[in-house]
């Protein structure tokens, strides 16, 4: 089997973005940069696959030379080779990104694409649907570990793959749904897929050795035109500050009488 | 400038409410394009969702009715909108932010060659005709976005869109057969969430239990508060994560996003992630026994307290005002 799987370079997950003065963007001064954690999910259960079925697992990061680190990360975890397409996150949107991936998709014919459900910075949870739709896939978007927290912590994986079908729990709205998708297929990881394992610092070095390619869209054959800009940032609306009360007596009157909600 | 076409969201033909927040953005789109709105519904039997759908006012309501279409899917379900926007020559196409619209709205923009924004909370402003509004980072920058191609797609968030009324005409209906290929996606189970309490995107009131709620049983805590107010109960992801709750329970940016009259939050931290879900409410009440966490930075009304002692306390004392 092969995997094609990303590692996008994100703001550090927990860490207040604010905007610049300006708002011309976010103030990066003093945040840290991570992978992606949708994107460790999507890893982590390439190399439960891998190890459950043997597999050849080639990671893609679409992002500047810095993008290196979260990549040799995933090759850490057991990714067996990278790929880097240069590019800036102001010159991407979800669905260039979809289009080189599935580019990728063309040359290395994998059997499955783990992505993450959504990127943490932009939000989006678009591009494993478009790529799936560029190919005429199947998907299965937002799986869990069908085994709750045990599976999660397991190593084994969630994913059930035979005789080139692919079984699936997805959190949906209502409940959770069980799919099946034929091979090759388009997969999206929710946080309760699986948790993703700490690389070792023996992996770490081993990982230094793998090979990552660079590449550009102009390598591709990609249009770099965008279908979606970012054309203006605005601050949150801001809560006026609260007040802290003495008991549930005085929480009950509040809730009574200023605030008019029981 | 052509339609906007809104998906209609259901499960086995019930009309899904969360629908009505995009006739409400299709509506205020209409307003500033001249364009009408039309509806979509897709799937197996559906004179009941279709006499539904239309009820709010659309030039037309297309219905994809097939035995192939009976079981949600992504792929066919996108397959099934997508040629009905262009049988239809609609420009927008819209449908809620739920696990649905974000399965099936993205497939429909790649068959549509069309750029999406996704969970939009409004229009902006800097753009030449439509620009949307919508939260990036956690909700904590708000992007304004424009869509460069000929036909845009959005789905839109419930708690700032609020849910149509019923014109009191009907719209017309058409059937439109599609042709689809061989499935390759298909659905095997669906398991239910059961529950007798509102739900939570669409209550008055919010009870939300955390890591701090410390076992299954002792969310009874959380469940009785909420029976006493009429309300709807959540969760953080420490609480799913540890099977306190269901998944479908999850407050926060991969959970649900809600905005009821009243949240109150015990034994929650108040993590970014969280705060992405809930901080659009109205009233916002923290329960928790750590004077620095950072839920009491949102709370309107914070009560530093032992949640095991203050909820039966504040549950025993609604029941006797309500007598
Ligand atoms: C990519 C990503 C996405 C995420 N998405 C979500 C999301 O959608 N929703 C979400 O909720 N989280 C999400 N998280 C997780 C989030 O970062 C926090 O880990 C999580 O919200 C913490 O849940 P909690 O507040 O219940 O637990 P904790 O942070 O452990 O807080 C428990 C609280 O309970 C209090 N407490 C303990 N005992 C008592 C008591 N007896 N009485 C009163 N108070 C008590 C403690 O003081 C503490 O503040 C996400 C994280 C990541 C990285
Ligand atoms: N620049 C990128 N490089 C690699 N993968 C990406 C990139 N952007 C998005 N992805 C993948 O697409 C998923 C969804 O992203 P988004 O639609 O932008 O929220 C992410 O979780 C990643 O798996």
């Amino acid at each position: 089997m092969k995997i094609l799987v990303t590692a996008k370079r994100v703001t550090d997950p927990d860490a207040r973005i604010r905007l610049k003065a300006d708002l011309s963007g976010i103030d990066s001064e003093g945040v840290e940069f991570k992978l992606n954690p949708f994107c460790e999910n999507a890893i982590e259960e390439a190399v439960r696959l891998k190890d459950a079925h043997g597999a050849d697992v080639v990671v893609v990061g679409i992002g500047t030379a810095e993008n290196d680190a979260e990549i040799r990360r995933a090759m850490a975890m057991g990714c067996d080779s990278g790929i880097r397409v240069e590019g800036t996150d102001d010159q991407l949107d979800s669905d260039l990104v979809a289009r080189i991936l599935a580019k990728l998709v063309e040359q290395e014919q994998p059997d499955l694409v783990l992505l993450g459900k959504q990127a943490v910075d932009g939000d989006s949870n678009q591009v494993a649907q478009l790529l799936a739709a560029y190919l005429g896939y199947p998907q299965a978007v937002f799986v869990s570990h069908p085994e709750g927290s045990t599976g999660m912590t397991s190593g084994k994986p969630g994913l059930t793959v035979t005789g080139g079908k692919l079984q699936a729990m997805r959190e949906v709205d209502g409940g959770a749904e069980v799919v099946e998708v034929d091979m090759p297929a388009v997969i999206s990881a929710d946080l309760r897929l699986n948790e993703p394992r700490l690389p070792k610092l023996p992996m770490i070095m081993k990982a230094k050795r793998k090979p990552l390619k660079a590449m550009t869209m102009a390598d591709l054959g990609i249009d770099p035109a965008l279908k979606v800009k970012t054309i203006a940032y605005h601050n949150p609306p801001v809560r006026a500050a609260g007040i802290k009360v003495a008991d549930v007596d005085q929480l009950l009157d509040k809730l009574a009488n200023e605030a008019k909600v029981i | 400038m052509g339609n906007t076409l809104v998906f209609v969201e259901h499960r086995d033909g019930e009309f899904k409410k969360a629908t009505l927040s995009a006739v409400t953005f299709a509506r205020q789109v209409a307003d500033k394009t001249g364009a009408a709105y039309d509806m979509v519904v897709v799937g197996e039997g559906l004179s009941n969702v279709t006499a539904e759908a239309a009820k709010y006012g659309a030039a037309k309501v297309y219905v994809v009715d097939a035995p192939a279409l009976k079981d949600y899917t992504d792929m066919t379900w996108a397959a099934a909108v997508a040629a009905v926007a262009k049988q239809s020559g609609a420009s927008v196409v819209a449908g809620a932010a739920t696990t649905a619209g974000k399965g099936l709205l993205p497939r429909v923009a790649a068959l549509l060659d069309a750029g999406m924004a996704s969970d939009i909370v409004g229009f902006g402003d800097k753009g030449a005709s439509l620009s949307f509004l919508r939260p990036m980072w956690a909700g904590n920058v708000i992007g304004e976005v424009e869509i460069t191609s000929a036909v845009q797609v959005a789905s839109v968030r419930g708690t700032d869109f609020d849910a149509a009324e019923p014109t009191g005409d009907a719209s017309p209906v058409e059937a439109v057969t599609v042709t689809l290929g061989n499935p390759t996606q298909r659905l095997v189970s669906f398991k239910a969430t059961v529950s007798s309490r509102p739900e939570m995107t669409e209550a008055s009131v919010v009870i939300a239990g955390g890591r701090g709620v410390k076992s299954k049983e002792n969310f009874k805590l959380i469940e009785d508060l909420a029976d006493v107010l009429g309300g709807a109960i959540g969760a953080s992801r420490a609480a799913v994560d540890a099977e306190f709750v269901e998944n479908d329970y999850q407050i926060g940016q991969t959970g649900k996003v809600i905005a009821p009259d009243l949240y109150i939050g015990a034994g929650i931290s108040g993590a970014i992630q969280h705060l992405a879900g809930m901080k659009n409410s109205k009233v916002i009440v923290a329960i928790n026994k750590d004077e620095e966490a950072p839920i009491f930075d949102v709370a309107d009304y914070g009560l530093v307290a032992d949640l095991f002692k203050v909820l039966p306390e504040l549950t025993e004392k609604l029941k006797a005002r309500k007598g």
